[in-house]
């Protein structure tokens, strides 16, 4: 990194603050360490809340990083990224008596004490001779992984990328989650004696049948893959960015002074399109747009996300669909050629169907273009497994989590369907763990 | 506003509020900022043969992040000269005339001693006396304080002493370090003590540091037993306050002492039979400021009750406490849960599951709600479920109408005359 690069990756440290020692304290004393606790119910991997904060008032604080990592392998990077006031803080006892706990800081003070210290939470089971292999260390493969190591599998993970940890290493943004703590939570993994293969592409390096044949069970845990094309003209200029890539850049350190000054657009209105707003913000841009052809009240965006692209600044123009990106002359963007949508019809996903306002067009001047309209699918490589699937959503069985293929389950972003609730990391936790289990009692099952 | 005077054995103070011997009456400087505070009397550090101090003192119990639930101390007496502390008396007298100045006392069991110690403190001019016949630590070592404390023999022979030489009341200060404290009030009683002061600190140790396996506090790495105080003595000092004040021959002024540190507690030793009271590790925690809430909640209170004087609560709740044989055994109370406050902590199921008789239940409403409710068949009415609740008038104790009152005692006569 030069030293202006140096001076923007500093824009990229954790926005919200470790809660200091007293605060800590304080907050973990003040849980009424309730029996059969709701928030415990709301967390999507179970995490015995009560049991952990209880342990940080006793000073137990091991004992607390392990009630965490126990029920959920990404607990470290759950505290800091989970939709806590959805989940647990949001059914806290506390919501209607004074203010609820703040679990998720909780959460993150006895997880960053297990990092600090070095602590390794969990062993491996005793060797039972059965393999399996995980394709994507993402979330739901990590935590597949570490049941399985537990109970005694040698586990390989296949992992394009040169880092492992998916979507918490390259895709949420640094000033909520950094990079290090998912690379913790990987390292937990790897010391139970997970083998991960890293810069290895399945149908590249090693094909999928070598896969079928050399293992007992598979887990594929390849979650999403890039955005899609807008499908209008211009896409292909100079200054026209896919928003999860852009991110990926950002988390992985690689800062650049390119968009220092810009006028940018992002197109969509999700997590992600908020996620690659505020790292445009963050890396210099003057002015950042965010353009959705829905309103406000159809945004995919939890609402502390919106609530903070807000504070960063960012505009947003509401019903407003990009019709073709202008070149400026020199095969760089230059402008957006929009048009005015309203809401019609109600459509399947139960949204109004956002309808074009007759000659409305009109430009903008930009000169950056972030496309983030959702995520494709690895179409190709499911149907490399032979998987039964709806459009890139491999089908599994909802309580095993296993495909169509009896030796392979499927758990995270792969069997995310349109219209299920919220992709969320722990979800994805959860189905790892879960489809571990399916696998192992599978397993128990033939002998 | 109410009056807050109250008549003390014979001593008037503007209020009952007094500081008790220690730590902030150690100096006139501090007795004095005391009285510009508000400070209806002092009762100044006990005074005796110069000793030696140690460090470190004093150490606080903690309870789930709050400081100083309880507090002790190995602190002896004054380590300051007789005739320093004399002369700051004298002034601080002089400077404040309408407040209390009590002279704490402690010598050796030897009447010349008493008799000197006695006549050279009312020499400059205290209100009274108080004879330190409690502290546990140190002192007690040498045959003073708690040693001395715990023999009623001891007491009534060493008030008399005083009281021989006495022209100002005589306070004597107990022990609760003894299985019966009535009995060396009694003794003070016989000894001709004008009044009797409760409750002096507890035998205790504060702790063990689970790094070093030292005691807390400690004196180069080695400890001894302190004096326990503060919030979480109360409830021991006020039984022998009541204890001391139901009993008919032990008919003297008691002076309040225990883990009081606001108006509420104050008002509570008084209607158990305190005439005023005596407050130390709430000032050593928060300063002599304190007072001033003391003061306006106090007269709050009895102007809310309509009552013109602070007096009018004096013993008014010592009637109501009793042996547990004269409790009617058919009283009933049973719990309700208010479900619109209660907030489904489930404290109250657990505690009631685990530590009660399992009659509180969880049910599911007509809309899927989870709620509490007492099974009242069941419920004996014990109160564990309103203690453990986080939530004020989330559980009620109902009275439920039951037999004629009947007490075990009287159960036990009509049973005999059958």
């Amino acid at each position: 990194m030069n030293a202006p690069e140096k001076r923007l990756w500093r824009n990229f440290d954790e926005v919200k603050l470790d809660l200091k020692p007293k605060e800590v304290m304080e907050e973990a004393n003040r849980c009424l360490y309730c029996y059969d606790a709701p928030c415990t119910k709301a967390c999507p991997t179970g995490i015995d809340i009560p049991s952990f904060i209880k342990k940080i008032a006793t000073g137990n604080l091991k004992g607390s990083a392990r009630v965490i990592m126990e029920a959920n392998p990404m607990g470290a990077t759950c505290a800091r990224v989970c939709p806590t006031e959805e989940l647990c803080e949001g059914s806290c006892v506390l919501n209607d008596a004074s203010l609820p706990i703040m679990i998720g800081d909780l959460q993150r003070h006895a997880t960053n004490w297990a990092i600090k210290n070095q602590q390794q939470l969990f062993q491996a089971g005793k060797a039972n001779g059965k393999t399996v292999a995980i394709i994507g260390s993402g979330p739901a493969g990590l935590s597949a992984a570490r049941e399985l190591a537990r109970l005694g599998y040698k586990v390989i993970i296949y992992e394009k990328k040169e880092k492992a940890g998916g979507l918490d290493t390259y895709g949420i943004v640094p000033f909520r989650l950094p990079q290090k703590i998912s690379l913790w939570e990987v390292k937990q993994v790897e010391q139970l004696g997970v083998e991960i293969r890293t810069n290895t592409e399945i149908g590249k390096d090693i094909d999928a049948e070598t896969i079928m044949n050399q293992y007992d069970a598979v887990v594929l845990a390849i979650g999403m893959s890039t955005v899609p094309m807008l499908g209008i003209p211009g896409e292909e200029l100079n200054g026209v960015y896919d928003a999860i890539q852009l991110i990926e850049r950002v988390k992985d350190g690689q800062i650049t002074d390119y968009f220092i000054g810009k006028r940018a657009a992002v197109i969509g209105a999700g997590n992600t399109a908020i996620d690659a707003a505020t790292c445009l913000k963050r890396l210099g841009a003057d002015n950042v747009k965010m353009i959705y052809r829905r309103t406000e009240a159809e945004m995919t965006a939890y609402p502390f996300e919106y609530a903070f692209a807000k504070e960063e600044g960012i505009e947003f123009r509401w019903l407003t669909q990009p019709k073709a990106i202008i070149d400026d002359g020199q095969g760089h963007v230059g402008k957006m050629e929009c048009v005015d949508m309203k809401l019609g019809e109600t459509d399947t996903s139960g949204r109004r169907r956002p309808v074009e306002v007759k000659d409305s067009k009109f430009t903008i001047d930009v000169d950056v273009v972030v496309k983030a309209i959702g995520q494709t699918r690895y179409t190709g490589l499911i149907d490399a497994f032979g998987l039964a699937h709806d459009g890139g959503v491999v089908k599994v069985d909802p309580k095993t989590y296993q495909t169509s293929n009896e030796k392979v389950f499927a758990a995270g972003d792969v069997i995310f369907g349109k219209g299920k609730g919220e992709a969320m990391v722990v979800s994805a936790a959860e189905q790892g763990k879960r489809a571990a289990s399916a696998i192992h009692e599978q397993m128990l099952s033939r002998i | 506003m109410a009056d807050l005077s109250v008549d003390f054995a014979g001593i008037k103070s503007k209020n009952p509020f007094w500081l008790a011997s220690g730590p902030p009456t150690n100096t006139g400087y501090q007795v004095q900022r005391a009285f510009e505070a508000g400070w209806g009397g002092a009762v100044w550090k006990t005074l005796g043969d110069p000793i030696v101090n140690v460090t470190s003192r004093f150490a606080g119990l903690h309870y789930n992040g709050q400081r100083v639930a309880g507090f002790n101390n190995i602190e002896l007496i004054t380590d300051r000269p007789l005739e320093v502390n004399l002369e700051e008396i004298y002034e601080t007298k002089k400077k404040f005339p309408d407040r209390v100045i009590i002279a704490s006392l402690m010598v050796e069991p030897e009447q010349e001693k008493w008799h000197e110690i006695v006549k050279r403190v009312e020499d400059v001019g205290v209100d009274g006396l108080e004879l330190n016949f409690g502290c546990p630590h140190g002192m007690a070592e040498r045959g003073m304080g708690s040693a001395s404390g715990q023999v009623p023999e001891l007491v009534e022979k060493q008030t008399y002493w005083a009281k021989e030489a006495a022209e100002t009341p005589v306070i004597v200060k107990l022990t609760p370090n003894i299985t019966d404290i009535t009995a060396t009030a009694y003794a003070a009683a016989q000894g001709g003590a004008d009044a009797i002061s409760l409750i002096n600190t507890i035998n205790s140790l504060m702790g063990i540091d689970l790094d070093t396996w030292n005691t807390i506090p400690n004196v180069a790495g080695k400890g001894t037993h302190g004096g326990y105080c503060g919030p979480a003595v109360k409830p021991i000092a006020l039984n022998m306050v009541g204890e001391c004040a139901r009993q008919q021959d032990i008919n003297l002024p008691i002076s309040g002492i225990g883990g009081i540190e606001n108006w509420k507690d104050a008002a509570e030793f008084m209607l158990m039979g305190a005439t005023a009271v005596q407050v130390c590790t709430a000032a050593m925690h928060h300063g002599f400021r304190i007072v001033e809430d003391m003061i306006d909640g106090l007269s709050n209170y009895l102007d809310g009750k309509g009552l013109s004087s602070v007096t009018a609560l004096i013993g008014q709740s010592v009637p109501k406490y009793m042996d547990w044989g004269d409790l009617d055994l058919n009283h009933r109370v049973v719990a309700h849960i208010n479900n619109d406050t209660c907030i489904n902590c489930n404290k109250c199921y657990i505690a009631c599951e685990d530590g009660a008789h399992q009659c509180i239940e969880r049910v599911t409403d007509e809309c899927g709600r989870s709620l509490l409710k007492v099974r009242e068949e069941d419920c004996v009415g014990c109160n564990l479920c309103s203690v453990v609740c986080p939530v004020d008038g989330a559980i009620d104790m109902i009275e439920k109408p039951g037999e004629k009152p009947m007490t075990w005692n009287e159960r036990q006569v009509l049973l005999n005359t059958l």
